[in-house]
């Protein structure tokens, strides 16, 4: 694999904070102006829940090399707990729960971790399985977890800070930016750390990781409570923030997928291609569908239009694979390496 | 690629960007927006379901020129079945001008949009399934399981088995099984089942199948010997083509199972072949194209190649009907609105007081050329339900034919426990109780 | 315990085992790919289905049976082939996941084209074997069940031979064993991959059949993946008997298990338990019963 190890030395002059600082600038000052509902509603929401859920199972797989494919799991693991927190603790604020819900998901992703201690690579994905359908199956199980509601859906509490209201469409992604943001930058922090060089370490050679002094049992557990709690907390924003209301039957075996997706075409070992990823995977579907049904439309009927949108977006996904092997992320930084030296060269 | 012209991409871009509602300039139109799914696993039942109410609404349009002069439009949007992307679709249709109500056809859909719809004041339409409790309209006021809700379809079963076995009172001592799919759908009944077991002094024992239910071997062995009367059979998907032939497999007669309105189409009954011959189902719409109005849609669609269903076999089919009925009842409703509120465009809100009166009696729905077709309907401001009759229907190998009369479910014993279930979700929610005197009027 | 029922025990016993053979079937196309490409084909499942809802459309347009075999057959080996051209070869030498991830991309072409051209109904399939249960000393034993397991040791049977006594199956071999090697003395890796690929294509093909008749043909098919793969976790991903034997254990423990302790639980354990027999058992032996010991890490 020759991925980046850490993020890509910026080839410009300007300052490592600038760009973030300016895009968290646009998407607090002037999206919230100028976005309509469905932006927020059918773009944004889904698009920050599923990036962060994205750096979380980054810094499992991209950064400590462990495969998983029950990130769904993990994401109803966090939905439901902050339910029950929010519900069981009376005057818990809402912080409150998404932050226990977050620790809860650690836990569980720790002992679902477990297996990996002894297995590597393609059982180990395999057996991040058994989490993705024993978390599924215990949630519909015991409906103590839905509150006895006879559906075992639940319902999103109303989102308040300290009396703020988040309740809007607008309000609910301004919540959701702000916990992205901070957990993103938390992310980013601890993989420059030396946990997170440990994380590289395991990934890249365990035995030499253990000659070197990095504890590989320790290391890997903290690798999937981190994740489980990030994708934990990816969750509550899926759950409370998004769609309002959660079913266990949501987070099936194809949201996981749909997960590990968004990093490797966006970059594994990247925080940024967790979002890369996320917008191309959320954005696709929708542009598929426009496109299909505006240029074709009058001469196909839906179905046809929407079963070749799934052959296209297949064939899409492939031809990404084959031709950008290191995600959006490298795809980003050349052009941006082109452009800066064509400006510099002027 | 010359004739993707750059106004044409800058449309689309426009369009995702702001949302994709082209104001219709049209001053007389009912919009019915659509989140249909004709792709991926349900496939079938969304392209018979869509297929039939899309046939209906073009029926009264050519037919009638409309409702009262309002002509219908719709369009749809996929959703393959998945909430994401029925939320997408909803966020994407909400503002086109017109919208009189949502048919998602999904239980998960529907959940998602209770909050949005009833903010928007936009009726949602979940006929024969969705959220039990919603039927009690003074909490829910815009959501309405029409026809059947899934303890009235209990309640139903229990009534038809009785019917079998001679009369409420020949139930004690005989043995039921509930095999359901391992899912909240699935478990939704399970109290009711309990509570009518206790009722009626039959004994019940509740197998739960694991989704998506290919693999049944253990639960029919342990039903071989539990030795029960019947077996209700609460599948979805696959399983019920699987629950047939496993239980041929160990034996079980298959006269002796009953599906639920999940597992009564032609789906769940082709697959498992010779097997599934004699297999009962419930119902609220008996499926066949011989009553009048499937007849009309035949003749005025599919004669000049209109219909929506690719497969003209497919004509009258169970998911085919019920979209006709779907079609009847959305109809009637903006009819009934519009001789309160004046024959034109409808606010959804007004289209919510429509359904809130729909009352059809065995001859109104004789008049709509559905007479056999579905038996009557009568929702008023509180029971959003509106105490639909279920009849059952046994397969033959190759369709349905009705087996029974249509059968009222035990209304009054249901109605206390839905009362209970959707005051508890008031208060969680800190919704406040609806009174007579809210429902009498609409916004506009 | 004196009350125990035997025969019932037997019973499930017997059922489970039974189960198990379809499960191996299936578990076999991965094993096949997996161990000449390391590929994890998760697209298995979705070839299942094409090759099966091929096959019932087939026959269903009047033609006969035979013939639909050899076309979908055809078909099937056109797939694996071009799978091979396009899907792998340009991605040749990159991680596991990246190939893993482009079989899922893979699953979503054949679905959308499965229905695309043979539509969204279902359908029936009878392959003419009646699935009346006999009875051996009180046992019910299933007749179609009994089939399905013939077919299976037959195809294993025939896999077999042919990968120990012509010269391709030598030459899949000597992949599976070392790649470079293979490379070294003059193999034609891509030729080998095909041929796999095809030979996937027809497992695929008798899975489709046998589960098809099971369940029905329809969008669901595609989902007895989902049962193949704690077999391959037991079995070994890279091990034909593997996946036999894993299959048994899997199918038995599973059935025993909701049986006798689903109770406790309320039931529907199916679902993960075998993944949980599959972990508990890779605890002791990480690459299991048969699986080479090397386990190469993504």
């Amino acid at each position: 694999m020759t991925i980046a190890t850490l993020e890509a030395i910026p080839t410009s002059y300007t300052p490592r904070w600038l760009t973030p600082v300016l895009l968290l600038g646009i998407a607090y000052l002037i999206i919230p102006l100028v976005g309509t509902s469905y932006l927020f509603e059918a773009i944004l929401l889904p698009f920050l829940a599923l990036s962060l859920a994205g750096v979380g199972l980054n810094i499992l797989t991209g950064y400590a090399g462990q495969v998983s494919l029950g990130s769904a799991a993990f994401l109803a693991v966090g939905a439901f707990a902050a339910y029950n927190f929010n519900l069981r603790i009376d005057g818990l604020p809402i912080l409150g729960s998404i932050f226990l819900s977050g620790v809860v998901a650690a836990a569980i992703g720790i002992v679902f971790g477990l297996p990996s201690l002894r297995l590597r690579g393609f059982y180990l994905a395999v057996s991040t399985l058994a989490a993705q359908f024993f978390v599924q199956w215990a949630l519909t199980k015991f409906s103590w977890f839905s509150n006895n509601s006879a559906s075992g859906v639940i319902d999103a509490p109303p989102l308040s800070i300290a009396g703020v209201e988040f309740n809007s469409a607008v309000g609910r992604y301004l919540f959701s930016l702000t916990i992205v943001a901070v957990l993103t930058f938390l992310a980013y922090r601890l993989v420059l750390s030396q946990t997170g060089r440990n994380f590289i370490a395991v990934r890249d050679n365990e035995t030499a990781a253990r000659i070197i002094g990095v504890p590989v049992l320790k290391t890997k557990l903290i690798a999937f409570g981190v994740s489980s709690f990030v994708i934990g907390i990816a969750g509550v924003l899926w759950a409370f923030a998004y769609l309002r209301t959660v079913e266990p039957a949501g987070f099936n075996l194809d949201r996981s997928f749909q997960i590990l997706f968004i990093i490797i075409i966006g970059g594994l070992a990247s925080i940024r291609g967790a979002f890369f990823g996320a917008a191309l995977l959320v954005v696709t579907p929708l542009i598929l569908s426009r496109v299909g049904s505006f240029l074709l439309g009058d001469f196909f009927d839906s179905g046809v239009l929407d079963m070749s949108q799934r052959i296209v977006l297949g064939g899409l996904i492939i031809l990404f694979l084959i031709l950008e092997p290191d995600g959006l992320v490298s795809f980003w930084d050349r052009i941006r390496k082109r452009t800066t030296t064509r400006l510099l060269r002027q | 690629m010359r004739m993707f012209n750059k106004a044409k991409l800058l449309a689309i871009a426009a369009s995702l960007v702001l949302s994709a509602a082209i104001p219709v300039t049209h001053a007389d139109e009912q919009y019915f927006p659509l989140q249909s799914y004709r792709v991926g696993p349900y496939a079938a039942g969304g392209t018979g379901f869509f297929g039939g109410f899309i046939d209906y609404l073009n029926l009264i349009n050519t037919r009638d020129g409309g409702v009262n002069g309002v002509k219908l439009t719709w369009s749809e949007g996929e959703t393959q079945y998945e909430v994401e992307r029925g939320v997408e679709v909803y966020e994407r249709l909400k503002n086109t001008p017109g919208v009189a109500a949502w048919n998602p056809l999904s239980v998960g859909i529907a959940y998602a949009m209770i909050d949005r719809i009833t903010q928007d004041k936009v009726p949602l339409i979940t006929i024969n399934h969705g959220r039990t409790d919603s039927t009690d309209g003074r909490v829910f006021p815009y959501v309405f399981p029409l026809l059947l809700n899934p303890y009235s379809e209990t309640s139903g079963i229990v009534n038809y088995i009785a019917s079998k076995e001679g009369g409420l009172e020949s139930l004690k001592g005989k043995k039921i099984v509930v095999l359901y799919h391992g899912s909240p759908y699935g478990k939704e009944t399970i109290p009711i089942y309990e509570l009518l077991a206790q009722k009626y002094g039959f004994e019940l024992q509740q197998i739960e199948v694991p989704h998506p239910g290919n693999e049944q071997q253990a639960q029919w062995l342990t039903i071989r010997r539990a030795k029960p009367d019947y077996v209700v059979l609460r599948g979805w998907g696959v399983m019920n083509p699987v629950a047939l032939k496993s239980a041929a497999k160990v034996g079980f007669p298959v006269d002796h199972i009953v599906g639920n309105v999940w597992s009564n189409s032609e789906e769940d009954a082709i697959p498992a072949g010779d097997v599934a011959k004699g297999y009962t189902a419930i119902t609220t719409q008996a499926s066949g194209a011989e009553y009048p109005v499937v007849k009309e849609i035949v003749k005025t669609l599919y004669d000049n190649n209109r219909g929506n269903l690719e497969d003209k076999n497919r004509i009258g089919s169970v998911y085919h009907n019920l979209g006709i009925v779907n079609g009847i009842l959305n109809v009637e409703a903006i009819r009934i609105a519009q001789e309160k509120f004046g024959k034109r465009t409808l606010t959804g809100d007004e289209v919510r007081w429509g359904f809130e009166h729909l009352q059809l009696d065995p001859a109104r729905v004789e008049a709509l050329g559905a007479k056999g077709l579905f038996h009557s309907i009568n929702v008023t401001w509180d029971n959003h339900e509106g105490n639909g009759y279920v009849t059952f229907q046994q397969w033959d190998g190759k369709k349905w034919n009705v087996v029974s009369d249509w059968i009222a479910p035990d209304w009054a014993l249901l109605r206390p426990i839905i009362e209970k279930s959707a005051e508890a979700y008031a208060k969680e929610k800190g919704i406040k109780l609806r009174t007579t005197e809210d429902a009498v009027t609409a916004t506009n | 315990m004196l009350d125990f029922d035997w025969q019932f025990f037997l019973e499930v016993l017997i059922g489970g085992l039974l189960s198990g053979v379809m499960y191996s079937l299936v578990a076999l196309g991965f094993v096949l790919v997996y161990k000449t490409s390391g590929v994890l084909n998760f697209a298995q499942g979705a070839m299942l289905l094409f090759a099966a809802l091929t096959f019932v459309s087939l026959v269903e347009k009047g033609i006969p049976f035979a013939l639909a075999l050899a076309i979908t057959f055809g078909v099937m080996v056109a797939i694996g082939i071009a799978i091979e051209r396009v899907v792998l070869r340009p991605l040749t030498n990159r991680p596991p996941m990246t190939l893993f991830m482009a079989t899922l991309g893979l699953s979503y072409i054949l679905e959308g084209a499965a229905q695309l051209i043979w539509g969204t109904q279902v359908h029936g399939l009878d392959l003419g074997i009646d699935d009346i249960p006999f009875e051996v000393g009180g046992v019910l034993i299933s007749q179609f069940d009994l089939f399905a397991a013939s077919v299976a040791a037959v195809l294993v049977l025939l896999l077999s031979i042919f990968f120990r006594y012509t010269r391709i199956g030598l030459a899949f071999r000597a992949v599976a064993d070392d790649q470079f090697a293979a490379l070294a003395v003059g193999l034609r890796l891509p030729w080998i991959w095909a041929t796999v690929w095809a030979v996937a294509g027809l497992v695929a093909l008798v899975a489709g059949l046998l589960w098809g008749a099971r369940l029905g043909v329809q969008f669901s098919l595609s989902l007895v993946v989902l049962k193949a793969l704690p077999v391959l976790v037991l079995g070994g991903f890279d091990s034909i008997p593997g996946a036999i034997v894993g299959g048994l254990l899997i199918g038995a423990t599973e059935k025993l298990a909701e049986v006798y302790i689903g109770e406790y639980f309320g039931g529907g354990i199916e679902s993960w338990f075998a993944y949980v027999v599959a972990l508990a058992f890779l605890l002791i032996r990480p690459s299991g019963i048969f699986g080479q010991k090397l386990v190469e890490r993504v």
